[in-house]
């Protein structure tokens, strides 16, 4: 007896071999002419400089943590949904408490700004510590 | 015999997939070229129909580059995750109602998943593991930005995904895909019961498909490929049949979630018989799949790319708070039974 797993175990083994057929194909017929210069990582024609596994913006990891909270808990509201009309008022208000207690999280994240990405700020050109061109700039940005 | 007709419907469902994503891109460089008044690709074979077998053969010839300082091992990975994972999620994609062929009775879907939206969105998840991946293995400054912003969006809107699929569980009462199409019957369509799921529901697809207006992952003006930079040849390819695939199978779930799947109205008022009522409804589900791509397509060429911070200020603050709501809405409504 073959269970519904079963079959798309099935359909993962037949798009295996079909990505794995392609991939064969192509080493076979490709060129493979390589050269130092060739193999560089691309920056625009120059040479790179330095490497890019280096440290990141921490906004990045905080959204992360944020989605980490939240996806667990559209897990615990699954089971819920699918059992809901049996269950009627009671279901209903548990998981009002439950959206609640999430939304203060929500609020309190939101009011401490963690959601607000970064816009840039308009560096403005200086000479010699003096701001050139101010006036007409700063117009430029809010009109 | 079970196996048999499994494989013979795999193979069938996976070459109309390959085959039609192929001619979707060829569809949407010719719909891009009518948007911005030119031609297109009309060269090869009759309007160009040969255009995408000339695409394949030519990504097949060309040579595979990886970087020097990249890591291989992971940047041969990421490609094959994308596309794995574009293609799997179709397993569990009812397009059709059972057809009685040569006295068998087969059902149209290849696996009747009990869990078929939970399988969805952990697929779903999983396809950020491919973008992320290529983006940091090519250890490319352009990759890696890509791939941390295509990481950031995806999570973001993920949220608001699974938080609109639960009005659909909850007015159908099961995950399966096959019981929340048959509870669509006639015109009680779940896009009337939950029209604001359902636009909360596609525009997260948008973002999950990194489509235009939210393709900042590869973003070209700003990041010349974004992820897939430093990817060449066949690897490039399957980054780019993954991303087609995406937006069939995304098609295909908004379909079956709230546009009634392979249901047709009234089909049954008509007298035919099963078989061909049962081919009705497959090609109704096909039709229905293929406007929403085209609206897919209509929509990258008219509108612009958002920002960053518009994008995580969309995600975060508008369709999360809707989604919620749209939630606590619907919950009301059942418990004082107004539907």
């Amino acid at each position: 007896m073959l269970t519904e797993f079963g079959r798309v175990f099935i359909f993962f083994i037949i798009g295996a071999i079909f990505v794995a057929g392609g991939l064969v194909t192509a080493w076979l017929v490709r060129p493979q002419r390589w050269y130092p210069n060739k193999l560089t990582s691309y920056e625009c024609g120059e040479e790179p400089i330095g490497d890019s596994w280096v440290r990141f913006n921490i906004r990045f990891y905080v959204v992360a943590l944020i989605f980490l909270v939240f996806d667990v808990e559209v897990v615990f509201l699954f089971p819920w949904a699918v059992v809901y009309q049996k269950l009627g008022m009671y279901a209903f208000v548990e998981m009002l408490i439950f959206l609640a207690v999430l939304l203060v999280g929500y609020a309190y994240v939101w009011g401490k700004g963690d959601l607000d990405w970064d816009k840039p700020e308009p560096q403005i050109p200086s000479v010699k510590g003096k701001e050139v061109t101010k006036p007409q700039y700063a117009e430029e940005v809010t009109g | 015999m079970e196996i048999l007709i499994s494989l013979i419907k795999i193979v069938i469902v996976l070459f109309v997939l390959l085959t039609s994503v192929a001619y979707i891109v060829l569809l949407e460089r010719r719909v891009a070229a009518a948007i911005q008044n030119r031609i297109g690709p009309n060269r090869v074979g009759w309007q160009g129909l040969l255009q995408p077998l000339a695409d394949v053969v030519k990504l097949v010839m060309k040579e595979d580059i990886v970087p020097r300082q990249a890591n291989k091992f992971i940047h041969d990975l990421a490609p094959i995750i994308s596309i794995g994972v574009a293609l799997a999620t179709f397993a569990v994609i009812p397009f059709g109602n059972r057809i009685a062929l040569f006295g068998h009775d087969i059902k149209l879907q290849i696996a009747d998943v009990n869990i078929g939206i939970l399988y969805i969105l952990a697929l779903t998840s999983l396809g950020v593991y491919g973008v992320t991946l290529s983006g940091w293995s090519s250890n490319s400054k352009y990759s890696l930005l890509g791939g941390m912003r295509s990481s950031a969006q995806m999570i973001s809107y993920e949220l608001a995904m699974g938080l609109s699929l639960i009005g659909v569980i909850m007015i159908a009462g099961s995950l399966r895909l096959d019981t929340i199409v048959e509870a669509q019957v006639a015109w009680r369509w779940n896009i009337l019961l939950q029209p604001i799921g359902f636009i909360t529901f596609v525009v997260s697809s948008f973002a999950e498909t990194n489509r235009l207006p939210f393709d900042l992952p590869e973003a070209e003006p700003e990041l010349v490929g974004g992820y897939h930079t430093e990817y060449s040849g066949l690897k490039f390819g399957l980054f780019f049949l993954a991303e087609y695939a995406n937006m069939v199978t995304a098609s295909a779930i908004i379909t079956t979630v709230y546009l009634g799947g392979w249901q047709v109205p009234f089909v049954h008022s008509l007298g035919l018989s099963d078989v061909s009522v049962s081919i009705i409804q497959v090609l109704g589900f096909c039709f229905k799949v293929g406007m929403l791509i085209m609206f897919f397509i209509i929509i990258r060429w008219t509108l612009p790319r958002f920002r960053y911070d518009q994008l995580m200020n969309i995600g975060w603050k508008v369709m999360l708070p809707l989604a919620i709501a749209n939630l606590l809405a619907t919950g009301l409504v059942i418990l004082l039974k107004w539907v």
